[in-house]
């Protein structure tokens, strides 16, 4: 018999609140493509733009500091505007952890997520093993391109600005990019776009090294492994370290740059072991902080066997 | 001790695999984008640029596809191009034929530009070059036939500088022609003159600067001009004779 993922937890405290943070994430989400679109749909133009740049109730200038940055390395001193927003736009996801920017605002993510439960569905396993270092490559990669072609080259294929932008100004055959992405994450590999390729992501992550808001295992003694925690999380390696350090002295707190903060584990567990805390809240021994002692001699004898 | 080297080894060696396997993958990926992007420097001549927008390869990478001179635009002649098409995707141009730019004084596409991919040092919409009027057809030009159509000069922004009408002896024995003449140093390319065309096909089109104009070597003098400069003959001692002209008919 199959294992409900999450049944436990709705048992144990509902639906609503097995469900919370990943209904707040879609009211997020449609919330940055609605407010575009009450411009151009409905004529309240409360904000401007796309993701790339926007410019919100004639006043807050906001900019993707990822292709500003494939901007500058392609040799443009941009305007004051952009610069200002992109500065936002970093301070703010380093304030809520960089990968909250792919849980909370981008719209692939929807795309993934609707791949990955309809891989679960169809019971599909298996696929191509990428390495989950591949969107640091991939980052290095489009800037590389930036300073070769002196154009932001990226931007012609970036599936995240153009399912954006496409949404708002129309997609062309932009759409047939989103496809490719969602039928990458159903059949070749799991999470295959978000959590092994995108740069938008890694650019982020980067961001978010050392973000203050992160998802903790506060309450980890109450953990009954039923493991529901490692089959929602869109980086499942990212848990491990925080939820079974407490024998190696690693501290509760999730600190992987990796981790979206979606919160969805926060929902799904029916003990409460997770929950939103502060990076500085990290009990375990200071020197042992780091994931990397804990998994890497669990990885090398996984490729040895 | 040999079990432990063995496994280094073995490590290592995976570890270069795994690595060359990325990079090989990535480096494919990048390759494909690249060329890509290199095709995409190539603007079609119908596709015209925003006021102030910087030279093409220039341009590709400043311009972070916002969408903001689209949005600015009181005309809504900007669109910006989608995935597929000839034009560098998410980049802001417009087709003079179906919707020229209306020149407005205080230029909000520029001002709007986040990004200065539109030089913001363009203050003066008449000093905007967003391609070249060229009146590419004689053939099917109702002025070169004698006709008095005037439309492209009549709706010019810059009527009597950028477009002028120039008279000219018709063969045809009746009705001077007056050939509309674009003066390159005045035109802006808004392209009211082509979407203003009467004939099914504009016989005078918007095109970009590099592909509208000629250019004589730079060691090229015009000796009538250099002489006007010099306010002197620029060689001493020529005898000018007489210029001897027909007697006009009494």
């Amino acid at each position: 018999m199959r294992h409900d993922i999450g049944a436990e937890a709705v048992r144990a405290k509902g639906w609503l609140r097995a469900h919370q943070w990943l209904l707040a994430r879609r009211a997020s989400q449609f919330a940055v493509v609605a407010l575009f679109l009450a411009g151009p749909w409905l004529g309240y133009w409360i904000v401007k733009g796309n993701l790339n740049y926007s410019f919100t109730l004639g006043v807050l200038p906001l900019a993707d500091p990822y292709v500003l940055l494939q901007s500058i390395v392609a040799g443009h001193r941009p305007e004051r505007n952009a610069l200002i927003g992109a500065a936002i736009i970093l301070i703010a996801y380093f304030l809520v952890g960089g990968r909250a920017y792919c849980a909370w605002a981008c719209p692939v993510n929807v795309v993934t997520d609707a791949a990955h439960w309809l891989r679960a569905r169809l019971g599909v396993r298996g696929g191509a093993r990428l390495s989950h270092a591949t969107r640091y490559w991939i980052l290095a990669m489009t800037l590389a391109l930036a300073l070769i072609t002196g154009t932001i080259a990226w931007e012609l294929v970036n599936p995240v600005s153009m399912l954006h932008r496409g949404i708002i100004f129309g997609i062309g055959a932009g759409w047939l990019i989103i496809v490719t992405v969602f039928l990458l994450d159903l059949f070749v590999a799991e999470r295959a776009w978000c959590g092994h390729l995108c740069p938008v992501g890694a650019f982020y992550s980067v961001v978010g090294k050392f973000s203050p808001l992160r998802v903790s295992a506060v309450r980890r003694e109450q953990c009954n492994d039923c493991a529901d925690c490692y089959a929602v999380c869109p980086e499942p390696l990212v848990i491990r370290p925080a939820l079974k350090g407490a024998d190696h002295g690693i501290g509760p707190v999730i600190l992987s740059p990796n981790c979206t903060n979606c919160g969805r584990c926060i929902d799904v567990c029916s003990k409460d072991v997770f929950a939103f805390a502060t990076r500085f809240s990290n009990r375990g021994e200071p020197q042992a902080n780091d994931q990397r002692p804990a998994t890497r001699p669990a990885e090398v004898s996984v490729q040895l066997s | 001790m040999e079990g432990d080297s063995k496994f280094k080894a073995a490590a290592r060696r995976q570890f270069l695999f795994d690595t060359a396997k990325v990079a090989c993958g990535v480096g494919m990926l990048g390759l494909a984008v690249g060329l890509y992007a290199k095709q995409a420097k190539a603007l079609p001549p119908t596709a015209i640029r925003p006021p102030g927008a910087r030279a093409e390869p220039e341009f590709l990478g400043a311009c972070i596809r916002c969408g903001m001179c689209m949005r600015d635009c009181p005309y809504h002649i900007l669109d910006l191009a989608r995935a597929g098409q000839d034009i560098a995707t998410g980049t802001p141009y417009f087709t003079a034929r179906s919707g020229p730019c209306e020149m407005c004084e205080d230029i909000p596409c520029v001002k709007t530009c986040p990004t200065g991919a539109l030089d913001h040092k363009l203050t003066d919409i008449n000093k905007s070059r967003m391609g070249l009027a060229v009146l590419v057809d004689h053939e099917t030009c109702l002025n070169f036939l004698g006709l008095r159509c005037d439309v492209c000069y009549r709706v010019c922004p810059l009527i009597d500088k950028a477009i002028t009408l120039e008279q000219q002896h018709n063969p045809r024995g009746k009705h001077a022609m007056f050939i509309p003449t674009v003066h390159s140093d005045q035109c802006t390319g808004c392209g009211k003159c082509e979407h203003a065309c009467v004939l099914e096909t504009a016989a005078i089109r918007v095109l970009p600067r590099h592909l509208a104009q000629g250019a004589r070597g730079r060691h090229y003098q015009l000796g009538w001009e250099e002489q006007k400069k010099a306010g002197k003959p620029l060689i001493e001692d020529i005898i000018d004779l007489p210029d001897r002209m027909p007697e006009s008919p009494k």
